[in-house]
Order: C-alpha cells, then sequence, then structure tokens
C-alpha cells in the first residue's frame, strides 16, 4: 500500500534542543511544534538568541534534537542518520546563508554547478549558466567571490539554491549583510524564483518588512513560538 | 565515476585560483630534489663505476690458475658481452748478459676492456693513452724491468723460446694494483706469441684470467648465470673487489648523496605537512558546505583521498620531470668537469619519486585533510564550530614512521636512517621547547616599549601554538640552509684534504732491514722526501683460537681466502696515523706481550673479535697473538696501512723488510729511476694513476654532492615559505583591522616586524648551534673526518634568521599596507 503523499511540506513536533554550557544545561528549543504546508512561504523573527537558526537548523536536518520529531516531505529527519539527511538535502533542501558562503576558489559560475555536480547531472554548466541568467549575473558567471559585491554573492547562492529545483527553501537571514536596497533586490529575486518553481520557502530574519511579504509570520522568544501571524 | 570527475575539476578549480599553490609547490620540490639526485646520483656513480672498474681492467673478472674453458667466452659473446683474455706467469727474463725475474702478461687485443694503458717511447719520455696492445713479435716493458735490466726501448729480449723486441715503455696498466706481493715488474706480450715462449709447462705458475664488460644488467644477468658454473679453483671478482683506496672514496661519497637526499626528503615533509594544515583550515567551510548540499561523509572522505592520489600523481609526474630535466642541466652545466660522457639514468628514480610524493603526502597531509572531512555540516550556521581536535603527536608520528621507512628504503643504511630520525626528533623537541619559552616570555616584554612593540609581543603570545610552531619550522629551514651553505664546504674540503696533492705516490717495498740506512742517505742526497720506513714481516694463519685454518667453516668466503693465503703483517709501537681504535686498547710502548690489532672489516670477514688468539707461521716457526684490539683504516689515504698490527715484541725477531711511501713529482722521475738501479732489489711501485683514479672518484662525487646539496637549498626554502605563510590569512585580517583602526603603516609593519625578528633571531640562533652540532657529529662519526667549529656560523644564524624571517613577514604582510584594508576585510 502505498503512502498517501502528505499535505505538509515540512512538520515539526515538541522539538527541543538542550546543550550544556559551563553554566549547566541551556535550553535553546523549547517544545515547538511547526507545520508548513507545500509552496508557503514562512517567516520566523525574533530577537538573537531567541532561537531562530537552532530552529532552522534543525529544520534542515543540520542538526539533530534532543527530543522531538521532524518531516520532510514523508521522511522523518529525525529518524535518519547524518548520511541519510544528506542525501535527502541533496534532493529536496535548497539553502540561502547570511554569510553567502560562496567556496571562494570557485568562480561564481562552478559555485553554482557544484550542487549539480554533486547530484551527477550530465549538463551542470547549461542549467549553472540558466540559474545565473535568473538572478541577473549571467555576464559575472567567471569571476571569483572576491570579485563580486555582497548583493551580487548573494544572488549566486540564490542561484545555487535554486539550480537543483528543491522542494525546500532555507534561508537564515538572507539580507543580514546587505543593505537595504541591495537586500530589497535580493529578497525580489528569491520570492520570484519561489513563484516559478513552487518551492516552500523557510526564511529566519531580523527584518519585519521581509517578514510581511511572507504567507505566515512565526515570532520566537526564549526558543518558544510567542505568536504566529497570517498575512 | 562521480567522485573521480569531481575529485578532480575541484583539484584543478584550487589550483587555478591558487589555493594548491603551496601544498603543490612544496611537493614538486621535494620530488624534483630527490629524484634530481637519484637520476644524477645514478649518472655518475655509474660512472664513477665505471672508473671504479678500471682497476680490473673489466666489470667483471674471471680468475684460475687452471686454463679457463672457452665455454664462458662463448656465454658471454652470446650475451652480448666483450671478453679479453690476460695469462700470466714469472718468468726470467734477458737482454743479454743481463737478466732479471719478470711477470709476464700476455693479453688479447681487446684487453683492457675497462681504462687504457699509458705507455712511451722511451725511458723518461712522457706517457700518452693508447688503445693497442704490442704487436706479434714486440713487448712492453716497465720502468722497473727496464732499470732492473739497464736496457731502454729497441733492446731484443729474450723470453722463454723467443725473442722480442721492447717497444715500448709501460707506464701504466688499470689493473697494475699496488698490492705488496706484485714483487715482479711486468713485461707485457701479444698472447699470440705466448705459444713461441713455451713458458706455460706442466708444474708452471700460470694465472688465467678472462675479462668482462658490458651493460650493467647484461653483467649483472651473466654474473648470476655464470656464478653456479665456477669450478672451485675460478673465482669472480667485480666492482667489490676493486681496489680499497676507490671503494673508500666512493662510500664516503655515497655517505654525503644519502644524506643530503634524506634532508630534502624531511624539509619537504615538513613543508608538506604545514601546507596542508593552511589548506585543511581555509577548506572546512567548503566540506561543511558540501555536507549541506547533501554529500555524505563517506563521499568527502573518497574526495579528499582522491584529490590527494590525484595531487600525488601529479606532483609525482611534474616533480620527476622536472627532476629529469634538472639532472641534465646539471650535467650539461658540469660537462667539463665530469670529462667523460656520463651514461644514461636508469628507470628506477621515476618510482621512486611516485613513492615518496605518497609517502609524504599520505604521512603529513593526509591526517589534516582527515580531520577536515569531519567538519560537522552546522559550521554553515555557526562559524564557530570546528572538527574534533586532532592528535598531531599520533598522526605525524605515524608519517614520520612512514617517511623513515621510504629513507630506509631509498638509502638501506639503517644507522645513518636512525641518527637522522633521533636527529630530526631532538632538533623538533629542542626547537618546540625554544619556541615555547619565547611565547612566555613574550608576555612580559608586553609593557616595556611602544604599541607597535606591545602589540608584536602581544601576537606572539595570543598565537601560542603557532609561533612555536613557526620557530620550529623557521629553525628548521635555517638550520639546513647553513648546514648547507657554511658547513658543506668544510666537510668537503676536510675529505679533499684528506688525499692532499703531495700525498705519497711512490711506494717502495722489499726493502732488506740493511738497506735501510744506505737508502735514506740517498734519498737526502738526491734530496727527496725522507720517510719512514714500516717493517713487513710474511706470514701465514695456521689457527684461530686452536682450530686449525683448514678445520674452519668461514662464513664469509672473502675470510676464508684472507685465512689461506700470505698475510703482510707489521708491527710497532704506536698506531699509525689515520687509523683509529673502534674496540680494545692499543699496548704499551715496550710491552712484551704478544699483542694484535685488527682492521675491523678484516676481523668480521675473518670471524674473530678481541679476545681471540691468532697463530702464524712465520719463515717455519709458530707464533701467537691475542687481539686486543680492533681499528678503522683509511685506505684512502695512500699510506702503508696493515690489516693486522703486532706489537713489536711479538715479530722483532723475525725476518722482515721494510716498505716505505714518499711524494715525488715528476720532476724527479730520474731521480726514482737511479734509485731502482742502485737498490735493484727493492721495488718501486709508481702510484701517480691510482691516485688520479681516487681523485677523479673524489672530483665527481663532488659534483653530485654540490648539486644535491642545490635542492636540499630549494627544500628549506620551500619550508621557510611555507611557515611564512601558514599565518598569513590571520595576520593580514589582524593588521587589516588595524589599518581601520587608524595604525599607521609603519606602525602595523613594526609590529610584524618585532614578531617575526624575535621567531627569526631566536629560531637563528638555535639553528647556529644545531648546525655546528650535526656538522661535527657528522664529521666525526659519519665521515671519520676532523672538525675545527667555526664562529661565523654562530653569527650568521641569528644575522640570517633575522633578516629572512624578518622579510618574509613583511612581504607576507606588505599587501595589507600597500592595499585597502577594505580588499583584505572582504575577501576575508
Amino acid at each position: 500500500m502505498n503512502n498517501p503523499k502528505p499535505t505538509f511540506a515540512l512538520k515539526a513536533e515538541n522539538l527541543s534542543k538542550i546543550v550544556t554550557s559551563p553554566e549547566g544545561m541551556l535550553t535553546i528549543l523549547d517544545q515547538v511544534s511547526l507545520q508548513v504546508s507545500h509552496g508557503e512561504r514562512i517567516a520566523i523573527i525574533g530577537a538573537s538568541g531567541a532561537g531562530k537558526s537552532t530552529l532552522l537548523g534543525l529544520l534542515a536536518g543540520l542538526d539533530l534534537p534532543t527530543s522531538g520529531k521532524i518531516w520532510l516531505g514523508e521522511n522523518e529527519l529525525s529518524a535518519l542518520d547524518e548520511d541519510g539527511r544528506a542525501a535527502l538535502r541533496a534532493d529536496k533542501v535548497g539553502f540561502v546563508f547570511q554569510s553567502f558562503h560562496l567556496i571562494p576558489s570557485l568562480t561564481a559560475l562552478e559555485n553554482v554547478m557544484l550542487p549539480l555536480e554533486l547530484a551527477n547531472n550530465p549538463q551542470p554548466q547549461q542549467a549553472a549558466m540558466q540559474a545565473l541568467q535568473n538572478v541577473g549575473l549571467g555576464e559575472r558567471a567567471g569571476h571569483y567571490p572576491k570579485q563580486l559585491s555582497g548583493g551580487e554573492k548573494q544572488r549566486v547562492a540564490i542561484a545555487r539554491a535554486y539550480v537543483t529545483q528543491p522542494t525546500v527553501l532555507f534561508a537564515d537571514e538572507p539580507t543580514g549583510n546587505l543593505d537595504q536596497q541591495t537586500g530589497e533586490t535580493v529578497i525580489d529575486i528569491l520570492f520570484k524564483m519561489n513563484r516559478e518553481y513552487g518551492t516552500t520557502l523557510v526564511l529566519v530574519s531580523h527584518d519585519l518588512s521581509l517578514a510581511k511579504r511572507c504567507d505566515r509570520t512565526i515570532q520566537m522568544e526564549a526558543g518558544k513560538i510567542s505568536t504566529e501571524q497570517m498575512a | 565515476m562521480k567522485s573521480i570527475a569531481l575529485a578532480w575539476r575541484l583539484l584543478i578549480r584550487d589550483w587555478k585560483s591558487g589555493e594548491l599553490t603551496v601544498l603543490a609547490v612544496a611537493l614538486i620540490i621535494a620530488i624534483t630534489a630527490l629524484t634530481a639526485v637519484a637520476f644524477l646520483t645514478d649518472r655518475v656513480s655509474h660512472a664513477v663505476e665505471m672508473r671504479a672498474t678500471e682497476s680490473l681492467a673489466a666489470d667483471l673478472r674471471l680468475g684460475s690458475s687452471q686454463s679457463i674453458s672457452a665455454t664462458y667466452s662463448e656465454l658471454a659473446v652470446q650475451a652480448g658481452i666483450d671478453t679479453a683474455e690476460m695469462v700470466t706467469m714469472p718468468s726470467v727474463v734477458f737482454d743479454g748478459e743481463r737478466s732479471t725475474l719478470a711477470a709476464i702478461r700476455a693479453v688479447t687485443p681487446t684487453y683492457p676492456l675497462r681504462g687504457t694503458l699509458k705507455t712511451a717511447d722511451k725511458l723518461l719520455a712522457p706517457a700518452t693513452e693508447t688503445e693497442e696492445i704490442p704487436a706479434i713479435g714486440e713487448a712492453w716493458a716497465t720502468k722497473r724491468l727496464l732499470a732492473r735490466l739497464g736496457s731502454n726501448t729497441g733492446a731484443t729480449i729474450t723470453v722463454g723460446n723467443t725473442q722480442l723486441k721492447i717497444t715500448k715503455v709501460l707506464n701504466f696498466r688499470p689493473d697494475q694494483g699496488w698490492q705488496f706481493v706484485d714483487l715482479a715488474p711486468t713485461l707485457l706480450i701479444n698472447k699470440a706469441d705466448l705459444d713461441a715462449t713455451a713458458l706455460i709447462q706442466p708444474g708452471s705458475r700460470v694465472s688465467y684470467r678472462l675479462l668482462f664488460a658490458g651493460p650493467r644488467n647484461l653483467i649483472s644477468d651473466f654474473k648470476t648465470e655464470l656464478e653456479p658454473q665456477l669450478s672451485p679453483a675460478e673465482q669472480l671478482s667485480d666492482i667489490e673487489d676493486a681496489n680499497p683506496q676507490i671503494r673508500s672514496a666512493m662510500e664516503r661519497s655515497g655517505r654525503f648523496l644519502n644524506l643530503a637526499s634524506l634532508v630534502s626528503v624531511l624539509l619537504a615533509a615538513v613543508a608538506v605537512a604545514m601546507s596542508a594544515r593552511r589548506y585543511a583550515h581555509r577548506h572546512r567551510d567548503r566540506i561543511a558546505l558540501l555536507k549541506c548540499l547533501g554529500s555524505k561523509q563517506a563521499f568527502i572522505m573518497r574526495l579528499n583521498l582522491l584529490q590527494l592520489l590525484m595531487l600525488t600523481v601529479v606532483g609525482a609526474v611534474i616533480g620527476v620531470t622536472l627532476g629529469y630535466l634538472s639532472q641534465e642541466v646539471l650535467a650539461w652545466v658540469a660537462r667539463d668537469l665530469i670529462a667523460q660522457e656520463l651514461p644514461a639514468p636508469g628507470a628506477s628514480p621515476i618510482l621512486l619519486g611516485l613513492v615518496t610524493a605518497l609517502c609524504i603526502l599520505c604521512g603529513f597531509a593526509l591526517p589534516d585533510l582527515i580531520q577536515m572531512g569531519k567538519t560537522p555540516v552546522l559550521r554553515v550556521l555557526r562559524q564557530d564550530v570546528e572538527p574534533p581536535p586532532m592528535a598531531y603527536g599520533i598522526s605525524y608520528l605515524a608519517g614520520m614512521f612512514a617517511v623513515l621507512a621510504l629513507l630506509q628504503w631509498i638509502v638501506g643504511d639503517l644507522k645513518l636512517v636512525l641518527g637522522i630520525a633521533i636527529g630530526a626528533l631532538g632538533t623538533f623537541a629542542v626547537l618546540g621547547l625554544a619556541g615555547w619559552i619565547l611565547v612566555k616570555a613574550s608576555g612580559r616584554f608586553r609593557g616595556v616599549a611602544g604599541v607597535a612593540w606591545r602589540y608584536g609581543f602581544a601576537n606572539l603570545n595570543r598565537r601560542g601554538r603557532e609561533s612555536v610552531i613557526q620557530v620550529v619550522a623557521f629553525g628548521l629551514g635555517l638550520m639546513v640552509l647553513m648546514l648547507l651553505t657554511l658547513v658543506r664546504n668544510d666537510l668537503m674540503d676536510t675529505w679533499r684534504g684528506s688525499l692532499p696533492l703531495d700525498a705519497p705516490n711512490q711506494f717502495m717495498i722489499n726493502i732488506q732491514p740493511h738497506e735501510v740506512p744506505q737508502m735514506q742517505q740517498f734519498l737526502d742526497e738526491q734530496q727527496l722526501q725522507a720517510p719512514q720506513f714500516v717493517p713487513l714481516v710474511r706470514a701465514r694463519i695456521t689457527a684461530i683460537n686452536s682450530t686449525l685454518v683448514e678445520d674452519i667453516e668461514f662464513t664469509d668466503p672473502q675470510g676464508e681466502r684472507w685465512a689461506k693465503r700470505e698475510s703482510n703483517l707489521s708491527f710497532s709501537d704506536s698506531i699509525q696515523s689515520g687509523n683509529k681504535l673502534t674496540e680494545g686498547e692499543w699496548w704499551q710502548a715496550g710491552t712484551d706481550q704478544h699483542e694484535i690489532s685488527v682492521e675491523v672489516d678484516f676481523a668480521s670477514e675473518l670471524g674473530v673479535n678481541i679476545g681471540d688468539e691468532l697463530s702464524f707461521d712465520i719463515a717455519g716457526e709458530p707464533v701467537s697473538a691475542t687481539v686486543t684490539s680492533l681499528r678503522t683504516v683509511e685506505w684512502d689515504s695512500f699510506k702503508p696501512n696493515f690489516f693486522m698490527v703486532f706489537s713489536t715484541a711479538t715479530l722483532k725477531d723475525y725476518p722482515a723488510s721494510y716498505i716505505a711511501a714518499m711524494y715525488a713529482g715528476a720532476e724527479d722521475d730520474s731521480k726514482i729511476i737511479q734509485l731502482m738501479r742502485q737498490f735493484p732489489s727493492v721495488t718501486v711501485i709508481d702510484l701517480d694513476a691510482s691516485l688520479a683514479q681516487v681523485r677523479d672518484v673524489m672530483d665527481k662525487a663532488s659534483l653530485a654532492v654540490q648539486a644535491v646539496f642545490l635542492f636540499t637549498l630549494f627544500a628549506g626554502f620551500a619550508v621557510l615559505w611555507a611557515a611564512a605563510q601558514s599565518s598569513l590569512d590571520q595576520r593580514s585580517f589582524e593588521s587589516a583591522i588595524l589599518r581601520t583602526l587608524g595604525a599607521s603603516r609603519k606602525r602595523v609593519l613594526t609590529g610584524v616586524a618585532v614578531e617575526f625578528i624575535a621567531i627569526g633571531l631566536l629560531a637563528g640562533l638555535l639553528a647556529s648551534t644545531g648546525a655546528s652540532l650535526i656538522a661535527w657529529h657528522l664529521a666525526v662519526n659519519v665521515f671519520d673526518l676532523q672538525y675545527q667549529f667555526s664562529p661565523a656560523v654562530w653569527l650568521a644564524g641569528p644575522f640570517l634568521g633575522m633578516l629572512f624571517v624578518g622579510l618574509s613577514g613583511l612581504l607576507a604582510t606588505w599587501k595589507v599596507v600597500t592595499h585597502s584594508p577594505m580588499s583584505v576585510l572582504r575577501s576575508a
């Protein structure tokens, strides 16, 4: 019997993350539950230390919760080992980071080609070039990250995130290192791609104006969801 | 396939962006150095070997007291090997009324297969090389023979039943040797004349020699094929049996070369380890990202290993190619010095290059790469997440072990390799400790000067571990540079000085006791150098520890040969110059005990040790003595030396003859001939040609050694470069911040200079000490040479340290003060 396709893209149940610190046990996330639908755009906001990035890391399978369960589509992330989660990330997940994380020794084109090459795509160059053109950087394909501005670096990172057409895209403070105008341009591109590919978007941000453009905003405080607001 | 293609692409991209430069260059220098050395050594040592085999006049020599079967010649011809024959017998030759005993040597036209004969048209005429042998009906006589006969060229002499015309003076035969038993002067004749002499009769003392020469591999195969077919009377000799002077010179040059290659490999390993560390440090983010993009741990490890393997192969191919080209250039540059065409190198250095690359990379780069592979994926979100700490000690110990195993494979001299290993570990420990003390002390200096100084000292202190590593790396690099540039010349000069231009070149043997004062007077009148007359007693060993020699089963066939033939013994109250005791003690002068001092290799071949009793038969009388010391002998000093020297009381009452060695220049030739005529029973042996052979070996070897040292020097620079690069990123970033905060260029540069100069000063001081101690150890214990400490080394060390290290630090930071700090901060 086939499992019916779940109605959610992402689901978390009673997620907790507790770490040991010199001062004793520290609860970073406390019993957080959350469900995200297919194609939904969700923003997670909150002050520094509220647990936003930890939640994002757990939802994306970059880390394991101390307790609780996470599903990415039909796959229970929290039941998979690191390699299983890696395989799932390769298949379904895209990332955009605050500090871009472009590989300095690779050109813009090579950075975008990398996930395709990892997925054994036969024509990585063509698809990567197309993705760069989609973010308006076709002309800068041969440039190294240090030759690009912050906004350009983030556009390359977006092209890299979308080039494998992931189901869910996680963005950690995508405009955190950019000025307002550049930030808006980058967000425009991010949302345009989200519409074109129907990708589910999970954003972590300080930026309320960015949050307002999402379908739903989740406010975090001291490791818990304090409020949830639909657009 | 996927990972191979991706690993290759990532490697190429890293190379293009300059990420791999230091690592790849360090590796390539190592392989280039090692293979250039191996190629050149292969060629030079083959050339030296060929020169050395000249003392056999062949590559391989078969000797027998019975006629040698023609089958061996046929076998050789089939194998593509050249042959020549020599038949030797003693016979009295006559020139009219005068007669003397001569060693008649009948040779075939291809003789000698290695080396050339030198002849002169008449006595005292200049000698020239010749490719010929005496024509049928002719003979060539040595000076000594002519002096004894009172003849000159043009004379017709009677040899057995035939008459031969002396057409040339035989000045040199490559295989003439200079053994004390080589008593009779040579008459060289054509083998075609041998039957006519009718000298070979039943019971004649005839020795037969069949000579072989050809390419190395053919000779080696042929030797293996020949050995099992030989009868007990037939004996094979090759380079191993070449004369001890040349062998000794070759062994020493081999040790110089091995040592230099070892040091280049070790240095390269250090440079690779340092650059791999930086590479791994800079690539942690990439690993986290690859994991974030869905790569599994095993895939990442595979990717890293594949990249390492590819780097090995590419580095080895480039290194081997450069190594080959470099030695071609070196051989070309030194073509005048080499004076003869070098044979083509063999292929073994290629394998050596590949294996070395693999050993160095796996031993010293792999631990860092494995560590890098363990970077947690969470690093994409949090930059402070690091891979688990690595046990560097254990990882590098494995690397050290791999490299030592490699070194043992290359040089096959466990004593040397262990010496180097212990030396290297000791040096690391001392440099590390000194670095640690500097780091601790720098904390105290922080308050003593202005902000730039405070910043410099604070940096040393804060980057504690990095600073210690830099002291070790810079210290090691500088030490090797000094060892090579300053101490190498001393060592080489001392070595060459052990055979000065006025080394004895005339050996006089068979001097009767009553002739000693007469000869002293003659030499004095002729204003020739007065030599020391050394007694020589001929004897045969009869028993070792009361077991008769016939009943002893010798483990070493050479020992058996020594035991069963007549030995030359001497006696003395004091140890000869150039001899060194390795075990036991020399006897008191004037002792009445019967004691012997035995040359250490001879003792081992014979199977005797301290405390053993040796019995001899001297002119029919039994004599016994106890071994009380073992000693080494400088065979290449060309002084009279003996395997066995006795206390004076043991031998002084037995019939002895004397031998003496002295130097006589070319202008003294006529005096020497006069001496031969005045003392007809004394044999004078001209060693000029043998000395030239040894000097030639030394010249070729020192050329190779200089070339090797050049590459070791490059490896030393690679270490300095890698050390300067190791903290470059952090330093650039911090200096950019200082500049942003308003520090002037001067202040930033002064801070960096203080830090590097302090490291350089300490590294230089330690390097001087290390270089002097190592040079002393090498001179005294490895090369058996005297060594003089040089104060210049101690001055040069700290100065060079400050200069090199300070400059490299400034150059590394120059970019920061000349470019806008923004560009540095943006790319950080």
